[in-house]
């Protein structure tokens, strides 16, 4: 039992804090279930785009943040065209999804060229890519590239507005086959197919780790020099689970979008990579081992906490500023502890492994 | 991946083709500039005070990359020390020289020991240094966030006037210590002026640290990082040199930080450390350095190019369109050397 604890730590400890928070600030259940269920919707599909690249031995994607930029160009252009509804909602999915395939390329190209420093080349990419996402949608939109919606564009004549209004496709998805009831005269609202995709994509994920690829990508995981040896053309395939997690990324961005209803322009993409990898770790997943429950489950203690620490923040300290800084700080602190250990893991048996030899 | 293909002349391939897109991009900046009869004075003036605010960060990440740590992304560990002494000197209303004395004395006493933990943690995580030092780097700012909110500072200048609790995001230094380095000793050539102070402590830092790597212990820090084996054989351990080379990184980014917050006029707490690791380390590159090789001209060379690109950017740009285009242009180049830098490690 108490190695069981030890190696559930993580997630215990976790949901140790979150009760604590509910206790503190008297959250009620109506109010937490209703929060969740939302939150759940919005961010699973993005947490579960993490899982190929760990199976295939390249760590955690940074580079999902990416696959948003290109789920927010979906966004952009649907609204541009003035397409409402599950359509305009398909379309961006549509459009996205090549933009994605490219973009996953060039990430996965650049995973090869930088082995052994996938994250940190992840990170930086994604730095990097919003800065070429801002010129092309700060300066180049509406100068070089044609782009006439006056409620778009700033006043000076280029450039997005700093938010896009998404009202014509939100809940597109989540209101689909919509479902309310009352629970203490909170009304709670279950977006039932949302659910359904995100369970359709578990599924996937799950019948995925067990096709012949998925097997592929597990071996080079476990140890890419055997796995390359037997045949596998590891460098091709590290760029396809580079593409597999970056598309997800998108479509998943795209799911976030529909439920919040207007796409901050240039800040909606930048901390999907940092939240996600923090939803997934909390867990008790690791950098090379991660589950499709852990995902769920991290999904589910992370978004507590988020919901829970400002409220928490403000009954103990009087300041909801102080919760959202502490949440913040969780976040890091849990990305970097589970680098450090899988770091620390790793020399340790580097170290034994020449000890043996000897 | 670099088959046989274009062959390039020798220099230009050591010169590397970012850099040379950076030197040209600088070249055509100043070219419009002079062509749009801009302020050149100014312009020149304002890249030396840059230069010279932000040149102690970029040495800083010397030491680290020599010491074998690589890109020390870890860095805002250092500038936190600084900025507590910062504050406390404040708090203590401490002015002139003599503030910016405390403030770097009580970082620098802060940075030993932080340096010496960090510098423990990267040993026992060797091969992920960099993104263990971001991480660190982010979550160490982000609990600070929580610590400046609660500190127990009272002085009525730091604290939010309402509710009398928590420090201000930033803390003006005018008439406390600001710019005293800058203007101690400052001269004009020509009409650019120069904040010789600041110039001359970054320049007395550059040559102690050069320095230091000619002494006893700069050398074997420097030689576990080229050759372990040997440098074991010769009973030096890899470990101690690299514990000491992140404890003088640490060091340098909280001196770093004072010098720049008094040339800048401003304390800033909360999440402005969070991302400073990252133009220093485009700078130092731009320079010439590599993640495994660093000298004391990658650090003036890259200072001095990418300082001059951000200033004469924004002015320039926004001649030639409307809108600032400089925040973007440094996110670019920032972050484009740095990939190039990574992708570049273990070949020549």
């Amino acid at each position: 039992v108490a190695r069981g604890l030890l190696r559930h730590a993580v997630p215990i400890l976790f949901a140790g804090l979150c009760l604590f928070g509910i206790i503190v600030a008297k959250i009620t259940p109506p109010f937490l279930m209703s929060e969740m269920l939302v939150r759940m919707s919005r961010n699973s599909v993005l947490v579960l785009s993490l899982l190929i690249p760990i199976l295939a031995g390249l760590g955690l994607n940074f580079g999902i943040v990416i696959g948003a930029m290109a789920g927010q160009i979906g966004a952009i252009l649907i609204v541009h065209w003035g397409i409402p509804g599950i359509g305009g909602f398909a379309l961006a999915w549509i459009i996205a999804t090549p933009i994605a395939i490219v973009l996953g390329i060039a990430t996965g190209s650049l995973f090869n060229r930088a082995k052994g420093r996938e994250m940190v080349s992840g990170l930086i990419a994604g730095f990097f890519a919003n800065g070429l996402y801002q010129l092309l949608f700060l300066f180049a939109v509406g100068s070089i590239i044609p782009f006439h919606s006056a409620s778009m564009i700033l006043p000076q004549g280029y450039g997005l507005r700093n938010t896009v209004d998404l009202n014509t496709i939100q809940y597109a998805i989540d209101g689909l086959i919509p479902l309310r009831f009352q629970m203490q005269g909170v009304e709670i609202r279950v977006p039932i197919v949302s659910y359904v995709i995100i369970v359709a994509f578990c599924l996937v994920t799950l019948w995925f780790f067990r096709t012949r690829l998925g097997q592929q990508f597990r071996a080079m995981g476990q140890d890419p020099h055997v796995a390359a040896i037997a045949g596998i053309a590891v460098e091709r395939n590290r760029i396809v689970a580079t593409v597999l997690s970056t598309v997800l990324a998108a479509w998943g961005q795209l799911l976030f979008l529909q439920n919040i209803g207007t796409l901050n322009t240039y800040s909606s993409h930048e901390q999907v990579g940092m939240f996600a990898i923090a939803a997934l770790l909390v867990s008790g997943a690791t950098v090379s081992r991660a589950t499709v429950g852990q995902a769920l489950l991290g999904t589910v203690l992370f978004h507590t906490l988020f919901v829970v620490s400002p409220l928490a923040g403000k009954a103990l300290a009087g300041d909801a500023q102080i919760g959202e800084y502490f949440r913040v700080f969780v976040a890091y602190a849990v990305i970097t502890v589970a680098l450090v250990l899988h770091a620390w893991q790793f020399t340790r048996a580097a170290h034994e492994a020449r000890k043996a030899t000897r | 991946m670099a088959k046989p293909g274009i062959r390039m002349p020798g220099f230009l391939r050591e010169f590397g083709i970012p850099r040379l897109l950076i030197a040209v991009f600088l070249v055509v900046l100043f070219a419009v500039a002079v062509a749009t009869h801009m302020d050149l004075r100014g312009l020149i003036s304002d890249s030396i005070v840059r230069v010279g605010r932000n040149g102690i960060l970029v040495l800083a990440l010397l030491p680290a990359i020599q010491g074998g740590i690589g890109l020390n992304f870890g860095l805002p560990l250092g500038i936190i020390c600084g900025l507590v002494g910062a504050v406390i000197s404040l708090n203590a209303g401490v002015h002139g020289i003599a503030g910016v004395g405390m403030a770097v004395g009580i970082g620098v006493a802060l940075a030993i020991p932080v340096g010496a933990g960090y510098g423990w943690l990267l040993n026992r995580t060797r091969g992920q240094e960099m993104m263990v030092g971001t991480y660190l780097g982010f979550a160490i700012v982000s609990m600070m966030s929580v610590f400046w909110l609660l500190a127990p500072f009272k002085n009525p200048t730091l604290v939010w006037a309402i509710g009398g609790r928590g420090l201000r995001t930033t803390l003006s230094l005018g008439g406390i210590y600001d710019k005293v380095l800058d203007r101690w000793l400052t001269f004009t050539v020509s009409g650019v002026r120069v904040p010789g102070g600041t110039l001359f402590v970054f320049g007395a830092l550059c040559f102690l640290v050069w320095l230091f790597f000619r002494t006893r212990m700069g050398i074997t820090i420097a030689a576990a990082r080229s050759s372990t084996r040997f440098a074991r054989a010769a009973g030096i351990s890899d470990e101690r040199t690299r514990v000491q080379a992140t404890v003088l990184s640490t060091v340098l980014a909280a001196i770093g930080i004072v010098v720049f917050s008094q040339s800048y006029g401003f304390v800033q707490l909360y999440t402005a450390p969070l991302l400073m690791a990252f133009p220093a380390i485009a700078c130092i590159l731009i320079g010439g350095a590599s993640v495994t090789r660093a000298t004391i001209g990658h650090v003036l060379v890259g200072t001095f190019l990418f300082q001059s690109i951000l200033t004469v950017a924004l002015p320039v740009t926004s001649q030639v369109i409307q809108g600032d285009i400089s925040e973007t242009a440094r996110l670019i180049i920032q972050n484009g050397m740095i990939l190039y830098a990574l992708t570049r490690i273990g070949r020549t």
